[in-house]
């Protein structure tokens, strides 16, 4: 058995043309500082917030290749360092996605961290402190980043699931974004870009939007997204009545409970 | 059943059976008299409902007795059902006297029925109302019974029930309406701000009260229109179920109905209104105006909140806390409808607490008050606030403190809840002999090795899986088996890989112990080994649990006493607390159920159990929970645990067989034992079977 140099690294892919993303703070700034100085990132905030579109809207300004991996939690190191196949009667190594980014120097962006088994992030350890280095067990290979090399994670901390935590020592490696949605007027604004609608009925999506994130914690996890507004803006732009496109973009999507659904349905009707 | 009709002495014993117990002495015949010319079947009916009545409170069975004839003439058996459910319903929750003058009020109850089927319930409402108003507000607006629609600025309350609209369907919109509208005063400052000072000018007219109620038409009108810049559909729905505005408010609409206006602009107009004698035509879904109470309420909020946030930012680096630095005090800006607090030019971010408070005082007074940003002294920065049910020693009695919440009984009878009917209390353990597990735990050395033994083969562990078609590693005997059979001319298997499982348990156990006084001596001795033995084997396991005792002492004073919480870890203090469970009063088990059942159906496990432990039938003290009434009731309850993904298993220690038992726990498994000493032994195994 003889194992070939990495003879299958995943082919990485650009962002080519400038993804839609509305700036509400510094955050540019701050993550090309980070860029800069190879630190690594962490981007919370609530779920359809823009933490994905906003990573791929760096790589596109940084010009990086993009590896995304969504966590879950069967997700383990081999899964995103690599591992040995068979192929023929050869043993053929293949790099995971983090390996594969780490070579190419591109943008590595763990969605949602916290869903990853705590002993798989323990992974990123030596890749998100000064050293930049990538062990690869199997091999007994160490992979050092160079310097367009960035790791991104995202996680949610809406979650109050106590096994939902991130670990103090893998948060404490990272510089931490916070987002959340954004000011009404400018939520707004990216309603009617992305959903193509008139600001009008962007500005009442993002009314519905508001009444429902007054609900978190009292019946409702989550209040709706921006990325939920623009699913119901866009059935609005296709012809769809805007209380129907509502009520299944936004109503149905936030929950199951018949009580709760039976109030999202009053506030939708209250703003439509 | 012969399909004859009792004669009058027939109905006269049968009268004497089931009000026997009644302390008064008056006949039975002039009521065997009244009943004698019913169907058999209504006889018998209201025979059932007078034996129903008459087991709550005696004099009830012999008003309904007495009253049953008439009330027939005019309801059917199902309104007759509830026009009984009615008149014991009031007893419960408002007493006797109440009870038989709403029995007694049959027009009253007919015309009610006969709108009923077009009447809304705030009972039916009322979540999806209370919901809707916190989407609306964002901050939390409670939801009461009152007799008329009216806010205090915390509360709004409605009216129990709605019929001004001809369908239910309608009459639930108008609740909707209603409670909007009057969300819409407290956001939309009704009640005045810190510039405008709504009492001062209401108390320019003597008749205050009319006063109010062309304040509140107006309002209506104003809040319309402000409404429907923010949300139209809502707006909409209101202007719907008005129908066109009457034509003594078409001035009113003109000069009021714009978005722009404020509580100023009605105020203007009020005193042209109050000029004429007239009064405001009646609107549907416009309530009262109940200034003073919203005057008390809301000072006492903004003192608070005032505070609050005063703490907040005294807390703040540079402000009040360090002497010397930053002795301005902060900018406030609330552009746009949120409040931002800077220092020294920097934006500076409060607790959430904090921050909801700010807003709340923007809402009510336009701004935030400049003595909220003198700085306050050092201390905890959340006024503390009256703790519920504190200081509830083992001597205080319950009906002077308020209960930590109330939970429904069935009534196998009625087949029906009593709502809120128990009164439920946690109640800390004063802690046993601190030594005690210790000792016990010595004396059964051999019994908790093995224990723990047996739990360690069961805890969730990752096992390796050979021979996988995929998976993170090359198994090596696989591989070498594959190319051997290559090598011979066979077909190689192509799963040649390992991959590791996760073996995780997602299980929260909840115990609930019987600390009734029945088990004062073995039975309370061998709960507590049992536990000692039980906390070993779960720790070893590492699953999630909690223990808690019940006992109490009637429906008004339900006592559950945490041993463990879910988020307690087994330590000295948990020790202590097994010592010290002891026999107590009674078993009212239904309640216990139902209030373990909510704190499980907050863990997150995937899995949730519920084990009780117990020495034989539910019994309570006085009333009729002994008996049929307690085993239907826990029954019951055990039901409700069900449908809520709850699993229940219950342990009974009964020398004297079971016959009650299967009905019991009919929507249960159980296990009896007929001796308390084999409980310790059993319980680990027990578990061990249900949790693997």
């Amino acid at each position: 058995m003889s194992a070939t140099q990495h003879a299958a690294t995943p082919k990485l892919q650009s962002v080519e043309k400038e993804p839609y993303y509305q700036p509400i703070g510094g955050e540019i700034a701050l993550f090309e500082s980070a860029h800069r100085r190879r630190l690594p990132v962490l981007l919370k905030g609530p779920t359809g917030c823009g933490k994905t579109r906003f990573v791929e809207y760096m790589a596109w300004r940084l010009k990086r290749p993009l590896v995304t991996v969504a966590c879950h939690d069967d997700l383990t190191t081999a899964d995103l360092v690599g591992r040995y196949l068979i192929i023929g009667n050869e043993t053929v190594w293949v790099d995971g996605p983090l390996t594969a980014a780490v070579r190419a120097g591109a943008l590595c962006y763990l969605d949602e961290i916290v869903e990853a088994r705590k002993d798989t992030t323990v992974v990123i350890h030596p890749l998100a402190d000064a050293r930049r280095i990538l062990a690869v067990d199997k091999r007994g290979e160490l992979v050092a980043a160079p310097d367009d090399f960035m790791l991104v994670v995202s996680y949610n901390p809406g979650y109050q699931s106590v096994l939902k935590e991130i670990k103090p020592s893998t948060r404490q490696r990272f510089v931490a974004l916070e987002f959340d949605y954004p000011e009404a007027a400018v939520e707004a604004g990216i309603v009617a870009t992305e959903g193509n609608v008139d600001a009008e009925t962007a500005r009442r999506l993002v009314k519905l939007g508001e009444l429902t994130r007054n609900l978190k914690g009292a019946g409702l996890d989550e209040g709706a997204s921006t990325r939920l507004l623009v699913h119901a803006a866009q059935l609005i732009s296709d012809g769809v009545l805007p209380a129907t496109a509502c009520t299944a973009a936004v109503a149905r999507a936030l929950t199951d409970d018949p009580d709760m659904t039976g109030t999202l349905d009053d506030l939708v009707r209250a703003v439509f | 059943m012969s399909s004859r009709r009792l004669f009058s002495d027939e109905l006269e014993q049968r009268l004497d059976e089931v009000l026997f117990a009644s302390p008064s002495h008056r006949s039975a015949k002039n009521i065997a008299d009244g009943l004698e010319r019913l169907t058999r079947v209504q006889q018998e009916l209201v025979l059932h409902w007078i034996s129903v009545a008459a087991q709550t409170y005696a004099e009830i069975g012999y008003q309904v007795a007495s009253l049953a004839p008439k009330a027939l003439d005019r309801l059917d058996t199902a309104g007759f059902e509830a026009w009984v459910l009615a008149g014991l319903d009031a007893y419960d929750r408002k007493g006797g006297q109440l009870a038989m003058t709403l029995l007694r009020d049959l027009d009253g109850f007919c015309a009610a029925r006969e709108h009923a089927s077009a009447a809304a319930r705030l009972a039916e409402v009322e979540t999806r109302l209370s919901r809707f108003l916190q989407g609306l507000s964002g901050r939390p607006l409670a939801l009461g019974a009152g007799q008329v629609a009216h806010t205090d600025t915390e509360s709004v309350f409605l009216p129990a029930q709605l019929a001004t609209l001809p369908s239910a369907a309608d009459n639930r919109r108008l609740y909707k309406a209603t409670a909007a509208l009057l969300w819409a005063q407290t956001r939309y400052g009704t009640f005045g701000t810190a510039a405008i000072d709504v009492e001062a000018t209401l108390a320019r007219w003597v008749d205050r009260e009319r006063a109010l109620r062309w304040f509140a038409a107006l309002e209506a009108v104003r809040l319309e229109a402000v409404i429907g810049a923010e949300l139209p559909g809502l707006a909409a729905e209101m202007a719907a179920l008005r129908g066109p505005w009457p034509e003594a408010l078409g001035e009113a609409v003109l000069r009021l109905g714009r978005p722009d206006t404020a509580v100023s602009h009605s105020l203007t107009f009020l005193a042209d209104c109050m000029a004429g004698e007239g009064e405001p035509p009646p609107l549907p879904h416009v309530g009262a105006i109940d200034l003073d109470a919203v005057l008390r309420v809301r000072a006492a909020r903004i003192a608070r909140e005032s505070e609050t946030v005063r703490r907040a930012l005294s807390t703040l680096k540079g402000f009040g806390g360090r002497q010397g630095a930053g002795e301005d005090a902060p900018a406030v800006n609330v552009e746009g409808g949120k409040v931002e607090f800077s220092l020294d030019g920097e934006l500076a971010a409060l607790p959430p607490e904090a921050q909801a408070a700010a807003q709340s005082l923007l809402q009510d007074l336009g701004e935030v008050p400049p003595e909220c940003l003198v700085p306050a002294g050092p201390g905890a920065w959340q006024p503390t606030e009256r703790v519920v049910g504190e200081g509830g020693g083992e001597n205080a009695l319950t009906s002077h403190r308020e209960p930590h919440r109330r939970y429904d009984e069935w009534d196998y009878r009625r087949r029906a809840y009593r709502r809120g009917w128990c009164h439920l209390f946690e109640v800390d353990l004063k802690p046993g002999d601190p030594d005690y597990v210790a000792k016990v735990s010595l004396r059964n050395t051999a019994l908790i090795r093995q224990i723990r033994r047996r739990f360690e083969m069961l805890r969730g562990e990752d096992r390796l899986l050979g021979r996988q078609p995929e998976g993170e590693e090359v198994d090596i005997d696989a591989l070498v088996e594959a190319r051997a059979d290559a090598a011979s001319g066979a077909e190689p298997s192509a799963r040649l890989f390992c991959r590791r499982i996760r073996n995780e348990r997602s299980l929260a156990a909840m115990f609930m112990v019987d600390m009734s006084g029945s088990t004062q001596g073995w039975v309370n001795d061998a709960e507590r080994e049992a536990l000692v033995m039980l906390c070993e084997a779960l720790e070893t396991l590492g699953d999630a649990y909690a223990i808690y005792g019940f006992s109490g002492w009637t429906r008004t004073r339900c006592d559950i006493y945490p041993v463990k919480r879910f988020d307690e870890k087994y330590d000295a203090t948990v020790r202590g607390r097994v010592a010290a469970i002891e026999a107590k009063d009674y078993t009212r088990m239904g309640v216990a159920i139902r209030h373990l059942t909510r704190l499980l159906d907050a863990q997150p496990a995937r899995h949730k159990l519920l084990v009780s432990l117990s020495d034989g039938r539910p019994d309570d003290f006085g009333d009729e929970y002994r008996g049929h009434y307690g085993i239907e009731d826990t029954r019951r309850a055990l039901q409700e645990a069900h449908e809520r993904g709850v699993r229940s298993f219950c342990i009974t220690i009964d020398r004297h067989g079971a016959d009650y038992l299967q009905r019991l726990y009919g929507p249960a498994r159980y296990a009896v034992l007929d001796d308390a000493k084999k409980l310790p032994l059993k319980v680990a195994d027990l578990y061990r079977r249900l949790a693997t």
